[in-house]
């Protein structure tokens, strides 16, 4: 701030305070008594009078306390331009002071257990009642408070990992997120309905569901042109890319005949957002021990 | 001073009472028209796209600032939710600015990218369907309605008059990116877009 403004201010905030102060006994004077008496100011409408009594002395003395008061709080807090005030506080220095007790409080149980391997990790007690908070705070909102996820939000509590469920892998999703694309009819553009009726049914097929066994049998053809490139020729899925295993019974986008056809026709586009400028390392390790723990 | 000569001189009552209720504005808002700190941009900040920018009149249109703050205070309580607090830096091309003033939903000023699109989405569309303890209203209607283009370029145009640095050839294209857009995507351009500027860690 210039000094300008700095002079600005500081004028007109303790020009208002010392203007309350002199109005305040500039009225006063004007007083005849100081007591209570039945003279009134002459005002009548109505049959109504206005009573001419001073102001009462508490009241009086409340207001001289609060220029006071003003005085004071302006002398300590910053409120004069660019005056800091003795006690130099700010509204930055007061999170930064929050922030360290915090850190102080905190720092050290962080460290430890961000040195600590995932495996060990998911043993501990305490650890994991952190996990949870961490979870419920960052996780919870696409994943389920239970971690048992959502349709196009994985279930993290069974075993089917679209990216692999050791330590290391649920590390660097938490560090840098995973971004899962199905095109529309896989690697086939040219799908005809037909052939999607098809390949559905193949896909069905692979948990004994197929509505029309002929169907099935037909769509294996389109299933390695269309599919087999991603999810494998025994639909098992490759983790590397995220490709969901279609012969297990954990479902991302739904089971039925209706969901599996829409997937296949409209493709999936799916993401979860990096949590590295989010959480800290020691953060990171814990959840992920927390999100390990859940399936086992 | 004689309150009856006050009181029988309106004139005088009025430049009275003038002054004494335009100290807070003098001392507390004109200084800041002149300073520095809250009339100039974050480094990095851009305008609004055009189609981030009708997102943003669709989250006025629906009241989303009613219920969510876009505005992180400098409390450890919130910055560990929200990320790191609030600049006036970052709201230097926002007109109206949608602080808000009531959280009945979570604060906003840092949405961006915390969650993927399709969640944004299935949330608008559904909230229960993802958090069941929501008493966030479901706004369908998003999915049907297409974006109003034909007055976009008038906003932008708008939008320039007033200092935000929008290009001539933005303006001329603005229409075009908008034209046939869903509202919802407009809307979740613009929710994904929030507070993106400054992403310091905690």
């Amino acid at each position: 701030m210039s000094t300008f403004w700095s002079i600005w201010i500081s004028v007109i905030v303790l020009g208002t305070v010392f203007g309350c102060w002199w109005l305040l006994y500039a009225t006063r004077k004007g007083q005849t008594t100081d007591t209570e008496t039945d003279r009134t100011t002459g005002h009548s409408f109505d049959g109504i009078e206005e009573l001419d009594n001073p102001l009462p002395k508490w009241w009086f003395y409340l207001f001289v306390a609060s220029c006071v008061f003003a005085l004071g709080y302006l002398a300590l807090y910053p409120g004069l331009g660019n005056y800091k005030g003795l006690l130099d506080w700010s509204q930055e220095s007061q999170w930064q002071t929050e922030q360290q007790l915090a850190e102080a409080r905190y720092g050290e149980i962080y460290a430890r257990y961000g040195d600590t391997s995932v495996e060990e990790l998911y043993t501990n007690r305490e650890a994991m009642q952190i996990g949870q908070r961490l979870f419920a705070n960052n996780c919870s909102v696409c994943h389920g408070s239970a971690g048992r996820g959502n349709i196009g939000f994985p279930n993290l509590t069974d075993d089917a990992w679209l990216y692999g469920g050791d330590p290391d892998s649920i590390l660097s999703t938490l560090h840098n997120g995973r971004a899962g694309a199905m095109p529309a009819m896989g690697t086939m553009p040219n799908m005809t309905p037909d052939q999607v009726d098809e390949v559905v049914n193949y896909v069905l097929a692979y948990s004994g569901r197929a509505e029309d066994p002929e169907a099935a049998k037909a769509g294996e053809q389109v299933y390695m042109q269309a599919c087999a490139a991603c999810h494998g020729q025994d639909g098992k899925g490759n983790q590397g890319i995220g490709a969901p295993n279609l012969t297990d019974d954990a479902w991302l986008y739904g089971s039925t005949y209706e969901w599996i056809k829409e997937t296949v026709v409209n493709g999936r586009q799916n993401m979860m957002p990096a949590q590295s400028d989010r959480l800290s390392e020691d953060q990171i390790q814990i959840l992920a021990a927390y999100v390990y723990s859940l399936s086992r | 001073m004689k309150h009856d000569i006050i009181e029988k001189n309106i004139g005088l009552m009025i430049v009275l009472i003038i002054l004494t209720i335009s100290g807070g504005f003098l001392a507390e808002v004109v200084p800041l028209f002149f300073s520095k700190e809250v009339n100039e941009p974050v480094e990095g900040l851009e305008p609004l796209s055009a189609v981030e920018l009708e997102g943003r009149d669709i989250y006025i249109r629906e009241g989303c600032h009613v219920c969510h703050t876009q505005q992180i205070r400098p409390f450890r309580s919130e910055t560990e939710r929200y990320g790191h607090y609030s600049v006036a830096g970052e709201f230097v091309y926002d007109r109206p600015f949608l602080w808000g003033s009531k959280r009945t939903g979570p604060d906003l000023a840092r949405v961006g990218g915390r969650y993927s699109d399709a969640w944004q989405r299935q949330h608008l569309y559904d909230p229960r369907s993802l958090v069941p303890e929501s008493n966030m209203p479901a706004f369908p209607w998003l999915f049907e309605n297409k974006v109003d283009h034909t007055k976009t370029e008038n906003k932008l145009r708008t939008l320039q008059t007033l200092g935000v640095p929008y290009t001539d050839e933005q303006i001329a294209g603005a229409a075009e990116k908008v034209e046939g857009k869903f509202e919802i995507e407009a809307l979740v351009a613009y929710l994904q877009q929030l507070g993106t500027v400054i992403s310091e860690k905690r």
